[in-house]
C-alpha cells in the first residue's frame, strides 16, 4: 500500500441522485439519531445567535439607564445560553460522529463479507492494492460525507437563515444595508472556490508525480547509481519538484487574496453600518444598542457561507468513492452454492473426475480486448475455450481415487497438478466435465461444507500474523489447544514449537518471515490435521533451503497423515511418492502414464524422465547420507 | 531547533523579515479598527451629522484597505518562503539518496523513506510556514491590543488577559491527548488494514480451510475495537471547539458586565466599550491559532529529526580523495583472495578469478552460492571485506566511481525499468539519447521488433500508464539498455531467465558479434547460456570449486556435467 503513490483523481459530479439514494439507505437505520442531530444543530444555531441580542438588550435598557443589577441578570443568561450552546454542540457533535462510525462500520463489513463470498478468480484479477484502497479509503470519505457533509450541511443552512432572520428583526432598514454586501461576497467565495479547487487539484496531481518518481528512483536508485544518472535523475527531479513550487505559489496567492479579502468585505459592512446606521441612530430611529448587534451580526455571516462551498469538495469525492465501492457490492458471485445444497455431514472419501476440462479465466480486467482467432487450431473432440483464456489446462482428465486411497500426481511445471486441487475444493469450475466427491457432483454441495472435510497443506504456506497455536487452529475456535498440541506432535512440529519462548503462544510476524521454510511446512501440516479432514490435498515442495534434520522431520509427518486418509498429493519428494498407492502422471494436460513407482521406472516413459530429473538426486544423497 | 532547518530558514531570511515587518505594519492599522469605531460610537452618542459619519466610514474602509494590501503580501512571503524551504528540502532528500550506497536502501525500507519524505516534511512545511506566520502574527497582535486596551481600562484588561489565554490552553492540553488518542486509532487502523491486506492475499487458504465466517467476525471484532477507539478521540476532540467558543464567549460576557458597569459607572465611554469588543473580535481567532501553532511547532521539530536521521547517514561507497579518473579502460577484472561477509554472514570466501580483457567467463551455481556478490563488487556495489578488485591492475576502490561505472554495462537479476518511454530506458545510461544507439541495442537484445508492435513504438511508456511488459520483454530491454552504454565490461547477471531458448540464442549470437574485443561476464542457470564461454567458473558456497571450459569441464563429470544433464531431460520433456 505504501508503495502505491499514484492518486486515484477524483473528478465527477458532486450529486448523483443514483448513488445518494443508495447511500441514504445507509443512514436509514440511524435516521432517529439524525434527527436528534439535526435539531440540536437548531438549537446551537439559535444559542450562538443569542449573544449580540443580549449585547443589543443590555445597552438599550440597562446600561443607558443605569441598571447595574439588570445588566448583571442579562450577563448571567448570556452565560447560561454559552453554556447551553456548548453543551449542544459538543452532544450533537458526538452523535453525529457515532452515526457516521456505524456507518462506516456497516459499509466496511458488508464489503468484506461480500468479498469473503466471490471466488478465488476474482482475488487473482484484483490486485490486493486496490482492494485494500476500496475498503480503507473509500469507506474513510464515505465517513466524512456523513459527518462533516450532510449534517452540517444543515447547521450551516440554519445559521445563514438564522442571521438573516435575527437582523431583519431586529432593524429591517440596517439589515438590507449590510446585504448589500452579500453579492459580493458571495462572488468572492465562489471565485475562491472555483480557484483554490482548481489550483488545489493541479498541487495534488504534482505532488502525486513527484512522489511516484521519488518512489520510483528510491527503488531503482541501484540502476540510477550503475548507469550515472544520478545527476540527470537530480535535474527530471528538480524539474518536477519546481512544477509542484510553482502551483503551490499560484495557489498561495488565492488564499493570501481571500482571507484579507474576506476581512475587507466585513470592514465595508461594518463601514456601511456606521454611515447608514449612525445617522438613524442620530435621528433616534434606531438605538445605539441595535447598532451595535447588527456590526456583531454581521461579522458572522461570513463563516457558514465559506463552509457551504467547502462541502462540494466533499460531495464530490464521496461521489466518487461510493461509485467504486458499489461497483464492488454489486461483484456477482460466480462460484455460488446451490439454492438447496445436498448436505455433507461425513465423508467417505471417494473422488472422481470425469472427463474434465479446465481452463482459467483471464487474468485481465473485463475491458481487455480478447485475442482473435482461438478457436481456428483446435482439435477434434476439444471444447471451444472460453473467452479470454489462453490455454486448456486440463484436457479431458479421468480418474477415480478408492476411499483411503493416497494417489500422487507427478508432472513438470505447467502440466495441471495444481489446477486438480482448484477444481476439487471448488476454487474454480470446470468448463466441461464433473468432479465428484462421495459419488455427487461438488457443485451440489455448499462450498463450504464441502471443504470443511478437506484438508489442505499449500506450498506456498500462507502464515497469518498472530501466534503459533492461532496459525494452527485458523479461527476454529472448537479446536481446543490440547488438540492443537497433538496435531504439532504428531507432525513433529512440537519440537521446534517448544523451543521457541512463548512456545505455541509465540508471535508469528505477517507471513511468518522469522519462521524457516521447513517450520512453516511443519505448522501447515499441523493446520491440516488440527482440522481433522477426511480428504487430504498436499503440495508438497522439496525446499532447498530445508536442512537435513528438519527434511527427516517433514517426510516422517508426510508418511503419517497419509495413513488411512484419501489423499491426493502433488510429489516433489522421492519419499513421498514411494509411499502413495498410485502414482498418475500428469503430462500438459493430460494424463498419460500411471501406476506404482516401480511400475513406471519399468515402463521407461516421462515417468522416468521426470524422475531422473526431479528425484534421482534426492536417492543419491539418501544414498550418501543412509 | 535543527540546525539544518535553521540554515535553510536563514537563506529566506529576507522574504522572513520582510513579512515579519508586513505583519507588524497590518496588525498596526487592523488596530486601527477598534479606534475609529470608538470615535464613531461616540460621536453617534453625542448626536453627530452624516458627513462626520462619512468621514469614521471612509477611515474604516481605508485602513482596511491597506491591511487588505498587506496581508496579502505578508502572506505571499512568508507561506512562498516555507514552499521554497520544503522545494530544497526535498531536493536535498534526493541528491542525498543518491550519494547513498546499495546496503543502505537494502535494510531500509522503501516507505520509510517515503514518509519521511511526503508527511514528515510536509508538517515541517506548515510548521516554516503558517506555523511561524501565525505564531509571530498572534504576538505582535496581542501586544498591540493589550496596549491599547490597557490605555483605557487596566482591570478590564487583566480580567480579559486572564481568560483569554484559556482558548489557547484549551488546544494545548487537548491537543497531545487527541494526538496520542488518535495514534492508538492509527494503530488499530492499521491492525484492520493488515487483517484485510492478508485475508485478500491468503484467501485460498481461507476458503480451503472454510474460514469465511471466522474471518468476518474476526474482521467485526476489530473494526468495533476501531470504532471504540475513534469515540474516544471523538469524546475529546468534540470538546475542542465547544471549550474554545465557550472560552471566547466568556471574555464577551465578562466584557459585557464589566465593561457595562465601567460604562455606566462613567469610567469608560460607550464607545470604549465598543472598542474593547473590537478588540476581543479581533484576538479570538489569534487565540485559536496559537495553541494549533504552538501544537505544530512541536511536531514539526520531531518531523525535522526523523529528516535528520535521514541526512545523517553518510555513505559507505564514495571516491577516495585521490581517486583517479579513468579515461580508457582495457577490461581486464581480477579478484584477488577476495572474501565478503554480509551483516557478518560470508559469502565469498578466497576468491581468485582473473579475466583477461576481451574474454567472456561464465558463472554458474547454485542458489546462494555467491555468484550475484560476486560481480555486485566489479561496479562496487559492495565493497570487499578482504581482498581486492582490480580493474587493469588498479584496486577499484581507488578509481573515481562515476568513471569505473560509466565502462560498464550492467544486467542486474531483478530488472527494474522506469516508468518512462522505452527510448528513455533503453538509453538510459547515454548522455545524450542517441537514436541510432538505441535503435541498434534494442536489435542486439531482440526487443526491437517486440517494440516496432507497439503503436506508438520507442514512446511507449512502461509500466501501468502505458504496457506491461512481459518478464522476457522487461530482460531484453534491460540488455538493450546495459548495450546502449557501449561498455568495455559487460555484466548479465542472471538475465536471460525470462527468455525463451531461441531467443536466447539470437541475443547471445548478436552479443558476440557486438561485445567481440570487450570483457563479458554471464551468470546463468543454463548451459546453453555458457557453454561458449572463454572460460567457466562453478561456485558453490561461495568458493570457486570448478572452472575450465565447456568441454573440460563435462569430462570433469562434476556439479558443472550435472548440470548439463540435468537441462538435456528438460528439453526432451519440452519435446515429449
Amino acid at each position: 500500500m505504501s508503495t502505491h503513490f499514484q492518486e486515484d483523481e477524483i473528478l465527477g459530479k458532486a450529486y448523483d441522485a443514483r448513488l445518494m439514494r443508495r447511500l441514504l439507505t445507509y443512514l436509514r437505520p440511524y435516521r432517529g439519531a439524525v434527527v436528534v442531530a439535526v435539531i440540536l444543530l437548531l438549537l446551537a444555531a439559535a444559542a450562538e445567535l443569542a449573544g449580540p441580542y443580549f449585547v443589543k438588550v443590555a445597552i438599550d435598557r440597562y446600561i443607558s439607564s443605569g441598571d447595574m443589577a439588570g445588566l448583571a441578570r442579562i450577563s448571567a443568561l448570556y452565560l447560561l445560553t454559552l453554556i447551553l450552546a456548548a453543551g449542544i454542540r459538543y452532544a450533537q457533535n458526538y452523535i453525529t460522529q457515532i452515526v457516521g462510525q456505524n456507518v462506516m462500520y456497516n459499509i466496511r463489513m458488508e464489503m468484506f463479507a461480500h468479498l469473503q463470498r466471490l471466488s478465488v478468480a476474482f482475488f487473482s484479477r484484483n490486485p490486493v492494492g486496490r482492494l485494500m484502497t476500496r475498503i480503507t479509503n473509500d469507506v474513510d470519505t464515505l465517513y466524512e460525507m456523513v459527518t462533516s457533509g450532510v449534517v452540517t450541511v444543515f447547521g450551516d443552512v440554519f445559521m445563514l437563515a438564522g442571521i438573516i432572520i435575527a437582523m431583519l428583526l431586529l432593524d429591517w432598514r440596517l439589515a438590507l444595508v449590510v446585504f448589500t454586501v452579500l453579492p459580493a461576497l458571495v462572488a468572492m467565495t465562489l471565485w475562491f472556490q472555483v480557484r483554490s479547487r482548481e489550483s488545489y487539484r493541479a498541487v495534488r496531481i504534482r505532488i502525486a508525480r513527484i512522489n511516484a518518481y521519488l518512489n520510483e528512483n528510491i527503488m531503482g536508485m541501484t540502476i540510477a547509481q550503475l548507469f550515472n544518472r544520478q545527476r540527470r535523475n537530480f535535474e527530471k527531479f528538480d524539474v518536477l519538484n519546481r512544477d509542484h513550487l510553482d502551483s503551490h505559489l499560484r495557489a498561495v496567492r488565492y488564499f493570501a487574496l481571500f482571507f484579507p479579502s474576506v476581512g475587507f468585505i466585513a470592514a465595508v459592512a461594518t463601514a456601511l453600518l456606521i454611515w447608514y446606521g449612525g445617522g438613524q441612530v442620530v435621528q433616534g430611529a434606531v438605538t445605539i444598542g441595535v447598532l451595535v448587534a447588527a456590526i456583531q451580526y454581521s461579522e458572522r455571516f461570513f463563516r457558514p457561507i465559506q463552509d457551504l462551498a467547502e462541502k462540494y469538495n466533499i460531495l464530490q469525492a464521496a461521489m466518487a468513492s461510493s461509485e467504486r465501492i458499489f461497483r464492488i457490492l454489486d461483484e456477482p458471485v460466480t462460484v455460488e452454492d446451490r439454492a438447496d445444497p445436498v448436505p455433507l455431514p461425513r465423508v467417505r472419501g471417494e473422488i472422481e473426475f470425469q472427463d474434465v476440462w479446465f481452463a482459467y479465466p483471464s487474468s485481465a480486467d473485463e475491458d481487455s480486448v480478447p485475442a482473435a482467432g482461438r478457436t481456428a487450431g483446435r482439435r477434434d473432440g476439444e471444447p471451444p475455450l472460453p473467452e479470454g483464456s489462453d490455454e486448456w489446462v486440463l484436457k479431458g482428465v479421468s480418474f477415480r481415487i478408492a476411499p483411503g486411497e493416497s494417489v500422487a500426481f507427478v508432472g513438470h511445471t505447467g502440466a495441471g497438478k495444481t489446477s486438480i486441487i482448484n477444481l476439487l475444493l471448488r476454487f474454480y469450475d470446470p468448463q466441461r466435465g464433473r468432479v465428484l466427491v462421495d459419488g455427487v457432483d461438488v457443485r451440489e454441495y455448499a462450498q463450504r461444507d464441502l471443504r470443511r472435510h478437506i484438508g489442505l497443506v499449500l506450498q506456498d504456506v500462507f502464515l497469518f500474523s498472530g501466534t503459533i497455536a492461532s496459525n494452527i487452529r485458523l479461527g476454529n475456535d472448537e479446536i481446543a489447544d490440547e488438540e492443537i498440541r497433538r496435531a504439532a506432535e504428531f507432525v513433529n512440529a512440537h519440537r521446534f514449537i517448544d523451543r521457541m519462548p512463548k512456545g505455541f503462544a509465540s508471535d508469528v510476524v505477517e507471513r511468518g518471515t522469522t519462521l524457516s521454510a521447513g517450520q512453516r511446512q511443519l505448522i501447515a501440516f499441523a493446520r491440516a490435521i488440527s482440522h481433522n479432514p477426511d480428504i487430504l490435498l498436499v503440495l508438497d515442495e522439496a525446499t532447498s533451503s530445508v536442512d537435513t534434520e528438519t527434511e527427516i522431520l517433514i517426510q516422517d509427518a508426510l508418511r503419517r497423515v497419509l495413513r488411512g486418509r484419501t489423499s491426493i498429493i502433488i510429489a516433489h519428494r522421492l519419499s513421498t511418492i514411494q509411499n502413495v498407492h498410485r502414482i498418475l502422471v500428469l503430462h500438459k494436460g493430460r494424463i498419460v502414464e500411471e501406476g506404482t513407482h516401480r511400475d513406471l521406472l519399468v515402463a521407461g516413459g516421462i515417468y522416468t524422465k521426470l524422475y531422473q530429473l526431479q528425484y534421482r538426486d534426492q536417492e543419491i544423497t539418501a544414498a550418501i547420507d543412509g | 531547533m535543527s540546525p539544518r532547518l535553521w540554515s535553510y530558514i536563514l537563506r529566506h531570511r529576507r522574504a522572513y523579515l520582510f513579512g515579519f515587518a508586513l505583519s507588524v505594519a497590518a496588525s498596526v492599522l487592523l488596530m486601527l479598527d477598534p479606534l475609529i469605531l470608538r470615535k464613531a460610537v461616540d460621536a453617534i452618542t453625542a448626536g453627530t451629522d452624516r458627513r462626520a459619519l462619512l468621514t469614521y466610514a471612509l477611515m474604516l474602509i481605508g485602513v482596511n484597505l491597506g491591511a487588505w494590501i498587506l496581508r496579502y503580501f505578508w502572506r505571499l512571503h512568508i507561506l512562498g518562503a516555507s514552499r521554497r524551504i520544503e522545494y530544497e528540502i526535498r531536493n536535498d532528500f534526493l541528491a542525498h539518496l543518491q550519494r547513498m550506497h546499495q546496503a543502505y536502501f537494502q535494510h531500509t525500507r522503501t516507505g520509510d523513506l517515503m514518509t519521511r519524505a511526503v508527511s514528515d516534511l510536509n508538517t515541517v512545511q506548515r510548521f516554516v510556514g503558517p506555523g511561524i506566520m501565525h505564531f509571530f502574527s498572534t504576538l505582535i497582535t496581542a501586544a498591540i491590543a493589550v496596549a491599547f486596551m490597557l490605555s483605557i481600562n487596566v482591570p478590564l484588561t487583566l480580567s480579559l488577559i486572564i481568560i483569554l489565554p484559556m482558548v489557547s490552553l484549551t488546544f494545548v492540553i487537548l491537543g497531545p491527548m487527541i494526538h496520542r488518542q488518535y495514534e492508538s486509532v492509527q494503530d488499530q487502523f492499521s491492525t484492520v488494514s493488515t487483517k484485510a491486506q492478508e485475508n485478500f492475499s491468503g484467501i485460498r487458504v481461507l476458503k480451503a480451510f472454510a474460514q469465511e465466517p471466522q474471518e468476518v467476525e474476526q474482521f467485526a471484532n476489530l473494526n468495533r475495537e476501531y470504532i471504540r477507539r475513534n469515540l474516544a478521540v471523538i469524546r475529546t476532540d468534540g470538546a475542542l471547539w465547544p471549550l474554545m467558543m465557550f472560552f471566547l464567549g466568556l471574555a464577551a460576557v465578562v466584557l459585557l458586565w464589566q465593561g457595562g458597569d465601567a460604562v455606566i459607572a462613567r469610567r469608560i465611554t460607550l464607545g470604549q466599550f465598543v472598542q474593547f469588543s473590537g478588540y476581543l473580535a479581533l484576538l479570538s481567532w489569534p487565540m485559536i491559532a496559537l495553541g494549533w501553532v504552538l501544537n505544530l511547532m512541536q511536531r514539526g521539530r520531531a518531523s525535522m529529526k526523523r529528516l535528520d536521521e535521514v541526512f545523517a547517514q553518510r555513505s559507505r561507497i564514495a571516491d577516495a580523495p585521490d581517486a583517479r579518473p579513468v579515461h580508457k579502460l582495457r577490461g581486464e577484472i581480477e579478484f584477488r583472495d577476495v572474501t565478503f561477509a554480509y551483516n557478518g554472514t560470508p559469502v565469498l570466501r578466497d576468491v581468485s578469478l582473473r579475466i583477461p580483457a576481451g574474454s567472456t567467463t561464465a558463472i554458474v551455481g547454485h542458489l546462494g552460492s555467491g555468484k550475484s556478490t560476486l560481480v555486485n563488487l566489479i561496479p562496487r556495489l559492495f565493497d570487499v571485506t578482504e581482498g581486492q578488485v582490480l580493474i587493469d591492475g588498479v584496486d577499484v576502490r581507488r578509481l573515481r566511481l562515476g568513471d569505473l561505472r560509466r565502462h560498464i554495462g550492467f544486467v542486474p537479476q531483478d530488472t527494474f525499468l522506469f516508468s518512462e518511454t522505452l527510448r528513455e530506458n533503453v538509453g538510459y545510461g547515454l548522455e545524450v539519447v542517441d537514436e541510432e544507439r538505441v535503435r541498434e541495442a534494442s536489435a542486439v537484445a531482440q526487443i526491437a521488433g517486440d517494440i516496432a508492435d507497439f503503436p506508438r513504438g520507442y514512446d511507449t511508456l512502461v509500466g501501468e500508464r502505458g504496457v506491461t511488459l512481459s518478464g522476457g520483454q522487461k530482460q531484453r530491454a534491460a540488455i538493450a539498455r546495459a548495450v546502449a552504454r557501449d561498455p568495455r565490461i559487460l555484466i548479465l547477471d542472471d538475465a536471460l531467465s525470462s527468455v525463451d531458448t531461441n531467443t536466447e540464442e539470437a541475443i547471445l549470437s548478436r552479443l558476440r558479434g557486438v561485445m567481440a574485443a570487450r570483457t563479458a561476464i554471464l551468470i546463468s542457470h543454463r548451459v546453453s547460456t555458457v557453454r561458449h564461454a572463454d572460460q567457466i567458473v562453478v561456485l558453490s558456497e561461495g568458493r570457486i570449486v570448478e572452472r575450465g571450459t565447456h568441454d573440460e569441464l563435462l569430462a570433469r563429470g562434476g556439479l558443472y556435467a550435472e548440470l548439463y544433464q540435468r537441462q538435456l531431460l528438460e528439453e526432451a520433456l519440452e519435446e515429449a
